[in-house]
């Protein structure tokens, strides 16, 4: 007891407790600790624009190295970006833009009206459809490859943005975002909204979808780093190489002749480049969306 | 006529008890046409021998026979050593990192959060171009430069079965080390500082603290982390694409979901390989069911 209140006069006099050196240690300890881990996570971008300056016949002999070589840097790799292989580096600079822009229209607007149905409205069926959505979550996409390689062939939408996009059209984590977030909006506003005579859908887009902007934002920025860097299903969708993103452009690059070593540092320096400057100016949107499933159940 | 007809359609759909199916169509036709159609054909595909699409024999478990391959066993194996060693290092590292970053006395969290989540903004490509050269045989490459100072002889890091895993593990660990800090971070803040307030009055140092209090107030995260890994772990392909693309010497970094696209996508092995994927679909909801078994476990546990 007696403890408890000398700790409140201490508080709230603010009289400090002398520091052990020992509390000291502890904090620079941890400081180390992290120091350590940022530069295991910064020093790749590092070496990678250090890299992309210097020849690619360097790579293929050194490796990635320690040398500092001012002597050996140029821009020419990132001149042949831009004409190198007829410009087939901006060809799938612009597939990523459109396909990533194409997806996450796509598959926000959909998810978003798929997540508030579910929250809003009491329907038979409802459950069903929940617990579906949460079986997809735990199948993984890749060992649908091949029906699917096949259903594109058949709808003839391989080699296409759509063929890209259909998979991922209603991406259930999505759709389990906007639930969670729509349970929380105020179901007063639907009868509200009836008697001003507005149809269920003048509701949704009227009135509750702008109070969904957060889980607008957190979502859009998700979705969209998921499709610039997605990976293995445009590599099974798309087929030609004037079709392709920047992933599966920049890993055809790498051949055992290495004839186009000298764009692969530079395209891969550009295409992380975007994201890294949105990141910086939005560093709270990007890690918000993460957080929605591990906290709430 | 028409008139009335349209109006009476559009009052239809937008009646309160017609409204909701229309709000979650897409998704009854999105899981109807890119899940189960697929998964029904995987199955069908699975127990047949495949020419072509349209020139097949039913020939049914021969798929599922030709399992028995050291090819399979391997890449099971490899699979299974990645899942355990993600998970091994990607739960204990962010916690600590994530308790450093939560302590109200450290300087320059901003800092940190950035440049420790930044490797998530990377494709697997990306991230696999720097990997795979930082990791390549020449004496003169980063990793070989660091182990030298410990006095390691220069490794073929790529082409030999241990280094080739912790060459996978890095490459994974760079990439989801900050995400899950993240996640861990919000674990950690939904705390309530009362506890620590009361367990330090309590005379409780912070060791205590973090095995008593802060550990099993984590759970929840730390189950929903480890049931994505294992989802994760066991589809992973991209990372050893990245590093090997599709030709994975002597088996090498080879794992299911990298045999099963081998198998379908560069010898036409179409039955064969849905055989692989239908079996690793099992693999995964088995270890699911596991993983929920033990979630409720947990919860009757806290009641």
């Amino acid at each position: 007891m007696g403890h408890q209140l000398k700790d409140q006069f201490k508080s709230e006099y603010g009289v400090k407790e002398k520091k052990r050196p020992r509390e000291r240690w502890a904090k620079i300890a941890i400081f180390l600790v992290l120091v350590i881990f940022s530069l295991f996570a910064l020093i790749p971008f590092y070496f990678m624009l250090v890299s992309s300056f210097k020849p690619g016949s360097e790579l293929i002999r050194y490796g990635i190295n320690l040398k500092w070589q001012p002597e050996i840097m140029t821009l020419k790799n990132y001149y042949l970006l831009f004409t190198g292989k007829e410009g087939i580096y901006l060809h799938w600079y612009k597939n990523s833009v459109l396909i990533t822009c194409f997806q996450t229209f796509v598959a926000v607007f959909l998810s978003a009206i798929v997540g508030y149905g579910l929250a809003v409205y009491r329907f038979r069926g409802r459950n069903l459809i929940f617990i579906a959505v949460l079986v997809v979550m735990m199948v993984p996409i890749e060992i649908l490859m091949l029906p699917l390689y096949e259903l594109i062939i058949r709808l003839r939408i391989i080699d296409t943005y759509t063929g890209v996009i259909l998979p991922f059209a209603v991406p259930p984590f999505a759709v389990f975002f906007f639930r969670q977030f729509a349970l929380g909006l105020p179901r007063d506003l639907l009868d509200a909204g009836r008697i001003d005579g507005c149809s269920e859908y003048g509701i949704y887009f009227r009135i509750m979808m702008p109070l969904m902007k957060p889980a607008f934002g957190a979502i859009i920025i998700l979705q969209a780093m998921f499709s610039w860097n997605s990976l293995v299903w445009p590599l099974i969708a798309l087929r030609s190489n004037e079709r392709m993103t920047l992933p599966i452009g920049l890993s055809s690059l790498i051949t055992p002749y290495g004839h186009n070593y000298d764009m692969l540092m530079a395209g891969a320096v550009l295409s992380v480049l975007p994201i890294i400057i949105i990141f910086i100016f939005n560093q709270k949107a990007f890690i918000s969306g993460l957080t929605i499933g591990a906290v709430k159940e | 006529m028409t008139k009335t007809k349209k109006a009476s359609l559009r009052s239809f759909l937008s009646s309160p008890k017609v409204a909701p199916y229309v709000f979650v169509a897409p998704f009854i036709l999105f899981f109807l046409i890119c899940y189960v159609y697929p998964f029904l054909r995987t199955i069908e595909m699975s127990m047949q021998q495949i020419y072509g699409f349209d020139d097949v024999t039913f020939i049914g478990l021969n798929n599922y026979r030709r399992l028995n391959n050291p090819h399979f066993f391997n890449a099971l194996k490899t699979t299974t050593a990645y899942t355990f060693w993600t998970i091994l290092v990607l739960i204990p590292l962010p916690i600590i990192l994530a308790v450093f970053l939560n302590n109200p006395a450290t300087r320059g969290k901003g800092f940190f959060k950035g440049a420790l989540f930044m490797p998530a903004l990377t494709s697997v490509i990306v991230a696999g171009i720097f990997f795979r050269y930082a990791f390549g045989e020449q004496a003169t490459t980063l990793v070989n430069a660091i182990t030298g100072v410990f006095g390691i002889a220069p490794r073929v890091w790529l082409q030999e079965r241990g280094p080739a895993m912790f060459a996978l593990v890095v490459l994974c660990t760079w990439r989801w080390l900050g995400v899950n800090i993240v996640y861990f971070l919000s674990g950690l803040q939904a705390i309530p500082r009362e506890l620590y307030e009361a367990a330090a009055i309590d005379g409780a140092n912070a060791w205590n603290c973090f095995l008593r209090i802060t550990l099993p107030s984590l759970k929840p995260v730390i189950i929903y982390v480890i049931t994505i890994s294992i989802h994760g772990g066991y589809s992973m392909f991209a990372e050893s694409f990245a590093y090997w693309q599709t030709h994975t010497p002597g088996d090498i970094g080879m794992t299911i979901v990298s045999y099963l696209y081998q198998m379908g996508f560069n010898d036409f092995d179409m039955g064969f390989a849905s055989a692989i994927g239908v079996t690793l679909l099992f693999i995964v909801m088995l270890l699911n069911l596991v993983q929920l078994t033990i979630m409720g476990f947990f919860k009757k546990e806290a009641n």
